[in-house]
């Protein structure tokens, strides 16, 4: 049996949670609510996180485009998503929306533009 | 000298939440005026996810939520003037303001709407010891520079102060391959939100050390390493208990300050304890037809919050402009134990809306006590709280119909068992 201790963001109370994993059964202590036990559970089986961050911009009227994942993404795959998006650069212009990069380490989640970056003008 | 209905001072989140809504309440002739080349303020350079759950019932990035807006502003297509800086503002509603294609200009305004945000609390202010080295930034500036600029800003970083954008930037940095010695923070409890904490500092294993500070910066010509020290219940370091880290880089995540000069110069009445101005249920300032809304007017932890409270200075711009701008007396609203600050500061109980928003923070942390509401000595509402923060805005809503009774004397919001 692995036990984990977490503290919960569901709320501002953020409770001091134990998490203890044997097998198949999961239980949570320490919460106040029912949505305590279920962070406790997700953050403990399958951590996952939105990962932000910015990629350089060529011929655009700003220098970085900020972008996210679509979607959350396992945790332990972070560092993994960062080397691809330090390693990406763009042409200007790119619409908020536009894919960055599909499918990112795959993830099955792509790196979207999070603002628009119009062509410089000459 | 031209004349607008409404000039609006800031092309933030509150700046052009307040200009939508005025816009939709039937002021046609608006005014933005915005000093940076973009409009979106603050926003532009916030590209973590986390904005927009209360307002659009998603979680948005800074951009992306500034995006929603700065459409909705340009839909209406509402005039604004970038790169144009806001230098006066008389108390007869004149504002000068500064660009390098008019030069400086004098305009008039049937009403202002105050949007100016908040400036981050600098070195200066803070009474670190040591020479000034490159190295220290305050952590939004920091965060301008890697986001907008894409400027690498430090290898290994010290972060003092546990605030949001402190926090945040502990995770940005790591990111980006920087290595994050470690956080500080003065008081006992952080200044920040839970989920930062979790997320920016615990994912990636950075100590959080409450009750500490800065006590010297070592370096000539760029930091080389920083001091710290536990302190005592006074906040004062206990000798030895110095610890040193070695880094090149020095975050200041300190608090921020509402940033008020022109109100001043409007001759404008401001809060000591909010640094904002003092305001009615409507928003308005000490000067008639001036209104105040977003950080200008106290700092928030959610731009959601924001975007409500300057719809609001929007929709009572547009009122005071179809000339509905009587007022029959104020009730100030006073702080008990435990509150540190109201905003709205008085009430028109006669001439109010339905209902008043009161937004106010707590001095200390509190388990299972209640948010009070006295009138007079009668208690009106009471509103138990499983926890409340000095970090987590809190608030109480005033009903019209709760005057059944009359005027009363004073209204008093306070912390009780």
């Amino acid at each position: 049996m692995k036990t984990y201790e977490i503290t919960c963001i569901q709320c501002p109370l953020g409770c001091a949670l134990t998490v203890s994993v044997d097998g198949e059964a999961v239980t949570v202590t320490g919460n106040t609510c029912p949505r305590g036990a279920e962070y406790g559970k997700k953050e403990v089986l399958h951590p996952s996180r939105t990962v932000t961050s910015t990629v350089a911009v060529e011929n655009g009227v700003l220098p970085r485009l900020s972008v996210k994942t679509r979607t959350d993404i396992p945790k332990e795959k972070i560092f993994d998503v960062m080397q691809v998006i330090r390693k990406t650069t763009v042409t200007a212009p790119v619409r908020i929306g536009d894919v960055i990069i599909e499918n990112v380490c795959g993830t099955g989640t792509d790196v979207i533009a999070t603002k628009t970056v119009d062509k410089i003008q000459n | 000298m031209t004349y607008h209905d409404l000039v609006i001072i800031g092309g933030g989140p509150a700046g052009l939440a307040a200009a939508v809504s005025a816009h939709g309440a039937g002021v046609k002739d608006i005014l933005i005026l915005e000093r940076d080349e973009r409009l979106g303020g603050i926003l532009n350079q916030c590209i973590h996810n986390g904005f927009g759950l209360h307002t659009f019932k998603e979680e948005l990035t800074g951009p992306e939520y500034a995006e929603r807006y700065i459409e909705k502003v340009l839909d209406a297509k509402i005039p604004y003037k970038l790169k144009t800086i806001a230098a006066d503002i008389s108390p007869e509603r004149e504002i000068l303001y500064v660009n390098s294609k008019e030069g400086a200009v004098t305009v008039k305004a049937g009403a202002i709407i105050l949007a100016m945000g908040c400036r981050e609390r600098p070195r200066g202010a803070l009474g670190l010891p040591g020479y000034r080295p490159a190295g220290i930034f305050t952590a939004g500036t920091a965060q301008r520079l890697m986001n907008i600029d894409g400027q690498s800003v430090g290898k290994k970083v010290f972060i003092l102060g546990s605030g949001d954008i402190g926090l945040i930037m502990a995770r940005r940095m790591t990111l980006e391959g920087a290595q994050v010695c470690a956080v500080a923070e003065l008081m006992p409890y952080s200044g920040g939100l839970n989920r930062n904490i979790v997320q920016c500092l615990n994912d990636f294993n950075i100590p959080l050390k409450l009750s500490h500070t800065v006590t010297q910066i070592h370096g000539k010509e760029r930091v080389t390493g920083i001091t710290i020290s536990e302190v005592d219940a006074n906040r004062q370091p206990i000798p030895g208990t110095e610890e040193y880290f070695d880094c090149d880089t020095l975050l200041l995540s300190c608090g921020l300050l509402p940033e008020n000069e022109l109100s001043k110069s409007a001759g404008i009445t401001l809060d000591r304890v909010t640094g904002g101005p003092v305001v009615d249920d409507r928003l308005q300032c000490s000067v008639p037809g001036v209104f105040a809304c977003g950080n200008v007017l106290h700092v928030h932890d959610l731009v959601d919050y924001v975007s409500e409270e300057a719809e609001r200075a929007g929709a009572q711009a547009a009122r005071y402009l179809s000339g509905e701008n009587t007022s029959d007396g104020y009730v100030k609203l006073s702080t008990g134990f435990g509150v540190r600050y109201t905003v709205p500061q008085m009430i028109d109980v006669k001439n109010m809306s339905d209902e008043a928003v009161v937004r106010f923070r707590v001095a200390d942390i509190y388990r299972g006590k209640s948010i009070v509401l006295y009138y007079g000595d009668k208690q009106i509402k009471k509103l138990k709280k499983r926890i409340m923060a000095p970090g987590e805005m809190e608030q109480i809503v005033i009903r019209k119909d709760s005057f059944d009774g009359g005027i009363p004397d004073s209204i008093k919001v306070c912390v009780e068992d």
